[in-house]
């Protein structure tokens, strides 16, 4: 067995354990929640499995190294890492309704991996660059980060949703939330699929229509339908306080990940830092993590101001991981098509 | 008002402006958000590919803006200055008032500050105080580093606390800060960031800096020995290698063999592999001729199949099973991909099946290059006319090495700055001052007990312990 066959498996199962969390959500069934954290629980084994796999193979093949180094590779294990912080949060806070929200992230990360064309899947050998100690610790500690973050992403639309409309929203809202949604989707799609912007945009176009549609229906449920759905989300309270841990945790593996970056470059290219453009986006990141640990800590912001900048977050993760690709740099063995 | 009242009044204001956490946040989106263009529009290149890419208005406006070099602008500069001052000042601020709190000398409690709260965890136990008091004491002090007891009027009151220095951990974060910031500083002031090229044999000892005309005299010079560099047999680059003496006074001092990752340091200065190149090969010797015909070979990764197909220079063939067009359109003595020499090589233009055409590079050295492209087909040039060796004479290839040398003495300070950040994070994350208070009252058939407790931070996890240890005496009893 081959270990691309073998995590190419894992993406069905990570699929299946997201299917069977969002049934015991919606038909509020202990059955198929317990199943699914068994099967998320062998997806993850098997993902680790796939990981030590691909390290065996690549000594095989003669070009030795951590099983890190790439996209297709960074994306597994990203996946693998989630998942492993998506079970321990299910274990402490005895919900399995996150996973309904958590699984299918981790899903489409293993799916886009092994199904995106201009991703391969293949064991390539090392350039200079990539030849360091550092490669191990760099790339492990930004995943734990990005993997805690979107884990908090997750758990930021929970909130939102248990949460409801807010009363006293500003009308202009109403304008700027489809087209931050249009932009958002649209830009997603242009740096993960590599579309033409214009096919992104259509797109952005049609997925708006989906989630405005999706939210009209829902606005239209019975009451006592809406109730039934949310009833099953962790209340408000601890959601917010998950979030804030997770990205406390995030927050502590990105500036590790930051900081064993820099030091590496330091001893591949005699400079810690400079402002190439992967570089600047992982500050961007922590930029924005940085506010929201303030706004919390010192100002006490709570509930959605919190939720919707540790969106704001993650989005500034994707592009860390992936935009930056569009853009020209030192960072470009982690590129599409590599 | 006297005026020295209103200056008073005035440097508060503006203390109070530093150390205000709006600016905090102000100032962190603003970086985040002003970071983005230095990301979209590429840093330090030449004016003139500026001027064509943004015409003359954009251009000029840019320029008075400093983005082209935005990082280094007065304005970016004056942002992370802001942001300097903000945690400066916030910390001592702060850390003036919680000083008293973190080094008490000898800390004391105070029953009143315990009995209002909220969250408190009450139970009986048949025991007198008294005798429950060391039994609970025994307790806490296994968990907590220090604890207190004192009388109260209906019985006892206990107190354990652990890890008041954990209020420490904000700070260290943001000293972490200010020492990155000044180690860039004294990098940026007491150092240098040069390049040079050597060729096979050569020794320098002057260096170009960076991003200016300057050149640099150092005390010593750098011999390259040998460069060597491999590649794998898919045409990506393995190790770029120079052997490298540094020579003082006449004299070889030390011998070393770079590679990425790995550079030569000697006296505070750090030699690393950047870059190399070919030394322009000798005059109308060993030239590669232009190529007249090619004998292309044509494998399909569907089916397997190779297939051959010799044309000139300019000819457009038919890629069998419907694969599309391939026109031969150059050859280049030179040819590069993504920055690294690959020899000389047939460019041509690939138009397949359905989708626009591309330009391919097939090297003549590197057969399996084109199979990195993963198209339909793989193409290589197995046969050109006329023909000579690819590889001239090994002994006439010269190479020259590219070394960046820089010295940075503030990059010990940056790495202190990394250890405390992220012990500093650690601490504030993770660990709190926490407090529990126990008191013991008399009862009829024994004592009342309430448990409850305090933490600077985490609070949920605080009341989680708090509410643990109270089941926990409930089971002790004494």
């Amino acid at each position: 067995m081959n270990s691309s066959y073998l995590l190419s498996f894992i993406t069905f199962i990570y699929g299946f354990a997201a299917f069977l969390y969002i049934a015991a959500w919606i038909f509020r069934k202990e059955g198929p929640g317990k199943l699914a954290t068994w099967v998320s629980l062998v997806g993850v084994i098997g993902n680790g499995a796939g990981l030590m796999l691909r390290w065996y193979e690549s000594y095989r093949l003669g070009i030795g190294h951590a099983p890190l180094a790439n996209l297709y590779e960074s994306l597994v294990f990203f996946a693998f890492v989630m998942v492993i912080i998506y079970l321990v949060v299910e274990r402490r806070y005895r919900s399995r309704t996150i996973g309904a929200f958590a699984m299918p992230i981790a899903f489409l990360t293993m799916a886009y991996a092994s199904m995106a064309p201009h991703i391969s899947s293949r064991i390539q050998p090392l350039i200079p660059a990539l030849k360091s100690n550092w490669l191990i610790a760099h790339v492990m500690a930004c995943f734990v980060g990005y993997g805690a973050f979107a884990i908090a992403f997750g758990v930021s639309f929970m909130y939102l949703m248990k949460k409801g409309r807010e009363t006293d929203q500003p009308s202009s809202m109403v304008y700027i939330q489809p087209v931050v949604l249009f932009l958002a989707v649209a830009l997603l799609n242009r740096i993960l699929m590599q579309y033409p912007w214009g096919l992104s945009a259509l797109i952005a176009l049609g997925a708006c229509v989906l989630v405005y549609a999706a939210m009209f229906l829902y606005q239209r449920m019975a009451p006592a339908t809406r109730e039934r759905l949310l009833d099953r989300l962790p209340q408000t309270k601890v959601l917010d306080e998950l979030n804030y841990q997770l990205i406390m945790f995030g927050f502590l593996f990105l500036s590790a990940g930051i900081i064993t970056g820099a030091v590496w470059a330091n001893s591949a290219w005699g400079r810690y830092w400079g402002w190439d453009p992967k570089e600047t986006w992982s500050l961007i990141t922590w930029f924005v993590y940085a506010t929201l640990l303030h706004a919390r800590m010192m100002r006490g912001w709570h509930g959605r101001r919190i939720a919707y900048l540790s969106i704001l977050g993650f989005m500034a993760v994707l592009f860390t991981y992936f935009g930056v690709n569009l853009l020209p740099g030192l960072h470009s063995y982690g590129a599409m098509g590599q | 008002m006297d005026p020295e009242n209103v200056s008073a009044d005035y440097l508060n204001n503006i203390w109070k402006f530093f150390a205000s956490l709006q600016l905090t946040i102000v100032v962190l989106l603003s970086l985040a958000i002003t970071s983005i263009i230095g990301t979209l529009i590429p840093q330090n290149e030449d004016p003139g590919v500026y001027f064509q890419a943004f015409g003359p208005f954009l251009y000029r406006l840019f320029d008075v803006l400093d983005i082209f070099d935005m990082y280094h602008s007065w304005w970016f500069q004056m942002l992370i200055l802001l942001l300097t001052a903000n945690v400066l000042v916030c910390s001592i601020d702060r850390l003036s008032l919680t000083w008293k709190i973190i080094f008490p000398g000898n800390p004391r409690f105070t029953p009143a500050r315990f009995r209002s709260r909220k969250n408190r965890h009450e139970f009986k136990a048949p025991v007198v105080p008294d005798r429950l008091s060391g039994t609970y004491r025994a307790f806490l002090s296994k968990r907590f580093h220090h604890t207190d007891i004192t009388p109260t009027d209906t019985g006892v009151a206990l107190f354990a606390e652990k890890w008041r220095w954990a209020r420490l951990g904000v700070y260290v974060v943001h000293l972490s800060v200010i020492l990155l910031l000044m180690g860039g500083l004294v990098g940026s002031m007491f150092g240098f960031d040069g390049f040079v090229n050597i060729p096979e044999g050569e020794s320098v000892d002057t260096v170009r800096l960076r991003n200016s005309s300057e050149t640099k005299k150092l005390d010593f010079a750098i011999r390259c020995d040998d460069f060597d560099l491999s590649f794998y047999n898919t045409g990506q680059p393995k190790e770029f290698r120079s052997s490298l003496t540094i020579v003082e006074n006449g004299k070889s001092v030390l011998q070393k063999d770079i590679i990425v990752n790995d550079p030569l340091r000697y006296r505070g200065i750090n030699i690393f592999q950047a870059s190399y190149g070919e030394m322009a090969p000798p005059q109308s010797r060993q030239r590669i001729p232009v190529p007249e015909t090619i004998t292309l070979s044509l494998t399909s990764t569907e089916s397997g199949m190779t297939y051959q197909e010799t044309l000139v220079s300019g000819q457009t063939i038919t890629i069998p099973e419907g694969g599309g067009t391939f026109t031969w359109t150059s050859f280049s003595r030179a040819a590069e991909f993504r920055g690294q020499p690959i020899g000389p090589a047939i460019i041509g233009k690939l138009t397949p099946r359905n989708g626009d055409p591309t330009e391919i590079v097939l090297p003549l050295q590197f057969p399996s290059f084109d199979r990195m492209r993963r198209g339909e087909f793989a193409l290589a040039v197995i046969d050109r006319q006329p023909d000579t060796p690819l590889q001239p004479d090994p002994v006439e290839k010269r190479y020259y090495t590219g070394l960046q040398v820089t010295r940075d003495p503030g990059v010990w300070i940056v790495y202190t700055g990394f250890i405390l950040m992220i012990a500093g994070c650690f601490v504030t994350f993770f660990m709190s001052h926490q407090q529990v208070y126990v008191e013991l009252s008399e009862s009829r058939s024994g004592s009342r007990v309430m448990v409850t407790g305090i933490a600077h931070r985490n609070k949920v996890s605080m009341a989680n312990r708090v509410e643990a240890i109270a089941r926990q005496l409930e089971d002790v009893r004494g």
